[in-house]
């Protein structure tokens, strides 16, 4: 296959299929207790230098509990999968944890705005980053989630995009057309949050996947957090929607409510007044520490972030909006 | 009587009557989600709407605040994942997608990564998203956007989707399926693109302007036909769905 054209941005991550094989080979099948707790799965499997990508889209379905505990363990040196990451990349900018980044779609929370506190941090030059589209991330993962090393596609051409991205343009065998070659992607470690769970990480998604099937599948470990751990009877009584089976999991920890202030589809809606907040109090770096000692540094857990931002009685209040969405008082 | 109306209301009534029937059309969230959500209840019931996160067709009980919230695929034929919707597009079967960004060029090339030099930028936006993938793969693209000198500009600082890319035969060199952008729905006037140099021209003036307002808040020339029409105002039937039905909480269309 002839190359036309290559980005110049830089490849992070090895995109040797037979070196993730070899990982793959050693990785534990058997089908085991996998429970934990957040502070554990965070210490025994995100490590300061490691590449990290987190799962969900934004604020929709995101393994939240993890993003903090990463902060709160002050991981350094990551390097980061900026895929769909909206609420999470504003937590994780907050902690400084990363300092490489492949970006899709970064600093901004969609229709909500653009993070100050993230914008700053990409505008410092402290972040190395190479550019995407949300599919040509898509496709990474999927290639690796393959076993191969490299995935087709026919977006980013011709643009800048392109040329700060580390794919490679090339000349297809059959028909002599350009595409672009992306290379596999294997992260280190990937949180995703899911809405049912077994001990031994059979997991169960509501709703939109996003990306997360093929994440699972190219991450070297997996860590699951779940709304609701059942027993591995409940997954066996209708195995056709177990989407992330159990080989590929590393941890599972329940946490309730673990997506907020993002959205739980079917469960709580997002807590816009939260984020909202966020964006309000990273104007100010002063009160931006103030605020994430508050709410993280100072913090034993996840729970008692939910605790802070208003309990149970919040929760009540975000599953009645999402019930106007998705349940029975919906018009 | 005319009915009054404001600006977005007019912009989102424009861009629903491009949305046939029977089509399909990749949305966000704001204007564009609205302007699908008028199309729907007005002439183009069977109009398919799909969002990038993997909501196929919902019953959109309520503007979304973001793509992949539950109401993207509120009882939804499908609930898939960002693949089933960008091999979608790549297969030719998505007919329209809205894109957004902070510059856009004659030739409907985009902006959404950042101003000034890439490596030390005055502004970092969010970047593609998917912005790269609709534009690169849809048949037909089209831009909702205020109208300002700073956002149409000769060259944009970073090329984040393409549009026609350097004009006639663009995209072909670049390896890009055919496509491209379509229509610039402004708060001032409607942009189509020449056929022959796909360079942007203007193609209907909203009620009070004229080509020299739209032409003094573009930073490049605009190809002026001969032919400019008006841009067609929202009849009472539109505005009445949009308000009552589409945005009653005038989340989108503002309270003014």
């Amino acid at each position: 296959m002839k190359v036309l054209e290559e980005g110049v941005g830089p490849l992070f991550m090895d995109p040797d299929p037979d070196k993730a094989r070899v990982f793959f080979r050693e990785k534990s099948r058997a089908m085991v207790d996998k429970r934990t707790t957040v502070k554990q799965a965070v210490e025994e499997f995100v490590h300061d230098g490691d590449y990290l990508a987190i799962g969900g889209f934004g604020a929709n379905r995101i393994p939240n509990a993890i993003v903090h505990e990463i902060v709160r363990q002050r991981r350094k040196g990551l390097g980061l999968l900026g895929h769909t990451s909206t609420h999470d990349f504003q937590v994780l900018c907050a902690g400084k944890v990363f300092d490489r980044l492949d970006s899709a779609y970064i600093v901004g929370l969609e229709a909500r705005g653009l993070s100050r506190n993230a914008r700053r941090y990409m505008e410092s030059g402290e972040v190395q980053v190479t550019e995407w589209s949300n599919y040509a991330l898509a496709v990474r993962l999927k290639a690796a989630a393959e076993g191969v090393s490299f995935g087709v596609i026919r977006c980013m051409l011709g643009t800048d995009t392109f040329k700060m991205s580390a794919g490679k343009e090339v000349e297809c065998p059959f028909t002599g057309k350009k595409f672009l070659a992306v290379p596999a992607l294997w992260p280190d470690v990937a949180a995703i949050h899911v809405h049912e769970a077994d001990m031994y990480g059979n997991s169960v998604i509501r709703g939109i996947s996003v990306a997360d099937l093929e994440l699972a599948r190219a991450s070297k470990r997996l860590i699951i957090t779940t709304e609701r751990l059942v027993h591995n009877s409940v997954i066996r009584d209708d195995p056709t929607i177990t989407s992330i089976p159990f080989y590929l999991v590393d941890a599972v920890v329940e946490v309730s409510y673990g997506s907020y202030p993002g959205n739980m589809p079917y469960l709580y809606f997002s807590d816009e007044e939260h984020l909202a907040l966020w964006l309000k109090v990273e104007k100010d770096p002063e009160e931006f520490e103030k605020f994430l000692d508050h709410y993280i540094y100072s913090v034993p857990d996840f729970q008692e972030y939910l605790v802070r931002c208003g309990g149970l009685k919040r929760i009540e209040e975000l599953q009645r909006l999402e019930n106007v969405v998705n349940g029975p008082d919906c018009a | 009587m005319a009915p009054e109306y404001n600006m977005m209301e007019l912009m989102i009534c424009v861009a629903s009557r491009y949305l046939e029937n029977g089509k399909t059309v990749a949305v966000g969230t704001g204007a564009p989600c609205a302007a699908a959500m008028l199309a729907q209840k007005m002439d183009a019931p069977d109009l398919v709407v799909l969002f990038e996160a993997g909501g196929v067709a919902p019953m959109l009980p309520k503007m979304p605040i973001s793509v992949g919230d539950s109401s993207t695929f509120y009882r939804a034929v499908m609930a898939a994942g960002m693949s089933e919707m960008m091999t979608t597009c790549a297969r030719g079967q998505v007919d329209y997608a809205f894109l957004g960004g902070a510059q856009i060029d004659k030739f409907g090339n985009i902006n959404s990564t950042c101003i000034g030099d890439y490596h030390k930028p005055k502004v970092r936006f969010p970047g593609s998203g998917g912005a790269n993938d609709f534009a690169s793969l849809c048949w037909r693209t089209m831009i909702m956007t205020v109208h300002e000198k700073a956002r149409f500009v000769e060259k944009c600082d970073f090329i984040t989707s393409p549009g026609f890319l350097g004009g006639d035969g663009g995209r072909e060199k670049a390896g890009l399926p055919e496509g491209g952008p379509y229509k610039i729905i402004t708060d001032l006037a409607v942009m189509g693109f020449d056929d022959e140099t796909h360079a942007m021209m203007i193609e209907s003036l909203h009620p009070g302007v004229d080509v020299d307002k739209v032409q003094s808040v573009t930073g490049f020339e605009l190809l002026v036909p001969s032919d400019i029409g008006r841009t067609g105002l929202p009849t009472e039937e539109e505005l009445r769905i949009l308000r009552e039905e589409v945005d009653p909480l005038r989340l989108v269309i503002g309270r003014a």
